[in-house]
């Protein structure tokens, strides 16, 4: 029964570090798309933020998926 | 909410992860639910009386409120709540604009109507844990979900809801043998016919995983974000009841995720609008 919070567990990790890997480039891109073209800043910030919520997207179901793992079906 | 043992606290979160739910059972017959476990007994015809009781009146409110807004609606300068109504119109039109290669006039108020009304479903979430669960627990009612973006029900009903419109539209553009061809003939296509034939089932594996995709990504990504930020306001707001100290640390904690979280809500309601309007835009689109 304990495997499910290693289970859990191996969920929300991995799935952060996707996460991060992923707005770590998103973002370097972005500073350096406004760093070339000023005037294109706040459209690429615009997309960058949609791109963020996409990418954050399958981590994020890894969270929920983790957290009902955690105190819904362990703690019950 | 007073005493401090490690499984009152567990209690305290099941209790709030808990929907209001209506159904048979089969010991007690057509009954709300007593705890999760009876929830689960009841089945699948059984509903979350409190998701669809608070979706469904956050929708007539932004019905409401936006009617009163576009009854009033005149070539002068607009102020108040006239003014915000027109800034989201005129916002939601320019992303319609950007993203629908289509001819529909039904997007923009579609597209209107999935942003404000799953922004709004996401705004109940910033409403502190316990106090409406508790305004209810006096009138009687014994579990409350007031989130109704954090009901995988509510979130998957949407999107399978824009699922069934994209299909409509893809057959409605470009006829059935157009749509079974889209998923048949791509990717990989050939001259010869009998090579054809062998790539059809490959291809028709690959386009619906990717056709399958859209709509449970989609219901799903709301959820996830929905459930696992009402999960964090719960747990911070377990340290209320361990003494001042930590009681005021806590309040300092949710009005931090609280704030963070406002542009998680706003971020995810634009998200789900413009994955609709791209998706439909892909359905509309004729070779």
């Amino acid at each position: 029964m304990e495997l499910i919070l290693v289970a859990a567990a191996i969920m929300v990790g991995f799935g952060a570090l996707g996460a991060a890997v992923g707005m770590g480039l998103l973002g370097g891109k972005l500073l350096e798309g406004t760093a070339r073209q000023p005037e294109l800043g706040p459209m690429l910030q615009g997309k960058m933020f949609l791109l963020a919520g996409l990418i954050d997207a399958i981590p994020m179901i890894g969270v929920g998926i983790g957290m009902y793992l955690i105190f819904a079906v362990y703690a019950g | 909410m007073a005493g401090d043992t490690q499984q009152t606290g567990t209690e305290y979160i099941q209790h709030h992860l808990t929907n209001l739910t209506y159904g048979q059972h089969p010991e007690n017959g057509w009954s709300f639910a007593h705890n999760a476990q009876e929830a689960a007994e009841m089945g699948f015809m059984a509903v979350n009386v409190d998701s669809l009781g608070w979706s469904f009146g956050l929708g007539v409110i932004f019905l409401l409120l936006f009617r009163w807004a576009a009854n009033r609606a005149t070539t002068g300068v607009p102020s108040g709540w006239q003014n915000f109504v027109e800034m989201m119109v005129e916002f939601v039109d320019g992303v319609v604009k950007d993203s629908f290669h289509g001819r529909n006039p039904w997007i923009a108020p579609m597209a209107l109507t999935i942003f404000v009304w799953v922004f709004l479903m996401n705004l109940m979430d910033l409403v502190p844990v316990d106090v409406i669960p508790w305004l209810m627990l006096q009138a009687g009612v014994h579990f409350q979900k007031i989130v109704p973006s954090t009901d995988p029900n509510i979130t998957l009903g949407m999107a399978l809801a824009v699922f069934g419109m994209i299909i409509y539209y893809s057959i409605k553009v470009k006829g059935v043998g157009g749509f079974l061809g889209e998923l048949t003939l791509q990717p990989f296509s050939a001259k010869n016919p009998v090579v054809q034939a062998v790539f059809i089932p490959i291809n028709l594996a690959l386009e619906l995983v990717g056709l399958l995709a859209k709509p449970f990504s989609l219901g799903l990504r709301l959820f996830g974000n929905m459930y696992a930020g009402e999960m964090i306001f719960i747990l911070i707001a377990m340290m209320y009841s361990a003494g001042w100290v930590l009681g005021t640390f806590g309040g300092a904690l949710q009005l931090g995720w609280a704030i963070f979280h406002i542009l998680i809500i706003t971020l995810q309601a634009f998200i789900f609008m413009v994955l609709t309007v791209v998706y439909l835009s892909m359905a509309h689109e004729d070779h």
